[in-house]
């Protein structure tokens, strides 16, 4: 089976890593890469666990093929906090808005993809950006109130 | 487990490679990689890197969709501001940016809701490396037979309030259809001429709704029309049963969902 370097830039670094044929950009990101903080949750587009920002859009990484990255920006959680907590790391810490945690990558993501466009969204715009993922343990309220609360504090600015 | 990705730069090249069998074509991913993380993929991926694939070309009577553009593509553009309420309605905000036109023509139920909407709106699919378009009903019918779309031309209401889109799902906000209605209704002074009603989740494929339209078709768009389509609503179909919704209830709930799009549809 042959391997393709893939050349792309993560976080702001420029990465090379070998993915397989067919590989995903998860099981890339992981296993190739080293970057854990995009989760695998059910590898058919239907939890948004591995969201992570691709060219400026959110993407779902189980669905994207990891070839198909090559020359274009992503971006995980690992990337989000520099010196101090992201603003919204701040925020689901305060709101306790992750209780087991395993969706908390995959909202993040969604979040600052709302954040980066959309500054200062109303509630609904953040029920939509949430709305491809899913919580089974925190609830929705405490994920909703930390985005508000951390556009307020300009997040997204 | 994939042997092979094939990256071509035009989608005629890639049609060829797909001739050969045992190969799927991957667009956004949201379908096709699916299958592959599942282990039910061919051996071979092919790819298309085509820039045509992803334009978007507005001409004075259709838009011209290439099969590469993205849902979160349509919502971006003013051209396809007809089509905004039906993209919006699918998948979230990743699937949005992921999936394309081109694919939801191929897409199972129960996904497949732009399709639904473009067979209302009288589309064509044009086939890479031909010229001439085929309607979409063609196009769905054969959907077996590998084929590589890489334009839909999609006629531009002369009245955009003249069409309307509905979903049922059972997740809110975004959940996968229980069923989907698109209707086109335009008018000519005040009857309905040129009705176009489609749907899906009542099939195996959109379909048109044809005992609808044929209600529908010269009469004025009130009450006792109304009633006279909701009435034969489920006529002539047979929908699935499957993990969402039994075939009884699709047919039981097809003429709800129908009463509100055109309650909705006489308002506007």
């Amino acid at each position: 089976m042959a391997k393709k370097p893939v050349t792309f830039v993560l976080n702001g670094a420029e990465r090379a890593a070998f993915a397989e044929a067919g590989q995903n950009l998860l099981d890339f990101l992981r296993r190739g890469v080293g970057d854990l903080t995009p989760k695998y949750g059910c590898g058919q587009g239907g939890c948004g666990a591995c969201t992570v920002i691709l060219d400026g859009e959110p993407v779902l990484a189980c669905l994207t093929l990891a070839e198909s990255v090559a020359g274009r920006r992503v971006e995980t959680v690992a990337g989000l906090a520099g010196a101090a907590p992201h603003p919204l790391q701040e925020a689901f810490m305060a709101h306790f808005a992750a209780q087991c945690g395993y969706c908390t990558p995959g909202m993040l993501m969604s979040a600052k993809a709302l954040l980066d466009r959309t500054p200062r969204p109303t509630r609904e715009q953040v029920v939509e950006a949430i709305s491809g993922n899913l919580c089974r343990c925190t609830g929705y309220e405490p994920i909703i109130a930390a985005i508000l609360a951390a556009a307020e504090r300009g997040a997204g600015a | 487990m994939i042997e092979a990705v094939e990256t071509y730069a035009t989608a005629e090249e890639a049609a060829r490679a797909l001739g050969s069998g045992g190969a799927l074509y991957l667009a956004g991913g949201t379908l096709v990689m699916a299958e592959v993380n599942a282990n039910r993929a061919p051996p071979r991926l092919v790819r298309a890197l085509d820039p045509a694939l992803r334009q978007i070309v507005p001409t004075s009577e259709a838009i011209r969709l290439g099969a590469g553009v993205t849902m979160a593509q349509i919502l971006g553009s003013r051209d396809c501001a007809v089509l905004h309420e039906v993209a919006r309605q699918i998948g979230g905000p990743q699937v949005r940016s992921m999936a394309t036109v081109g694919g939801n023509l191929f897409a199972r139920n129960p996904y497949g809701d732009f399709a639904v909407a473009l067979l209302a709106l009288g589309a064509r699919a044009v086939l890479a490396g031909q010229t001439s378009p085929r309607p979409l009903a063609d196009l769905l019918r054969d959907r077996d037979r590998p084929a590589l779309v890489s334009q839909i031309e999609v006629p531009r209401p002369r009245d955009e309030r003249s069409f309307g889109f509905v979903k049922l799902a059972r997740v809110h906000p975004r959940g996968a259809s229980v069923l989907c209605i698109a209707a086109l209704l335009p008018r000519e002074g005040s009857r309905l001429r040129g009705v176009r009603v489609a749907y899906g989740g009542m099939a195996d494929r959109p379909v048109r709704a044809a005992a609808v339209e044929r209600a529908l078709e010269g009469n004025t768009l009130e009450e006792a029309t109304i009633a006279r389509a909701v009435a034969v609503a489920a006529q002539g179909l047979d929908p699935p049963t499957d993990a969402l919704a039994s075939g009884w209830y699709r047919r039981e709930v097809v003429g709800v969902q129908l009463r509100r799009l055109l309650e909705r549809l006489a308002r506007q």
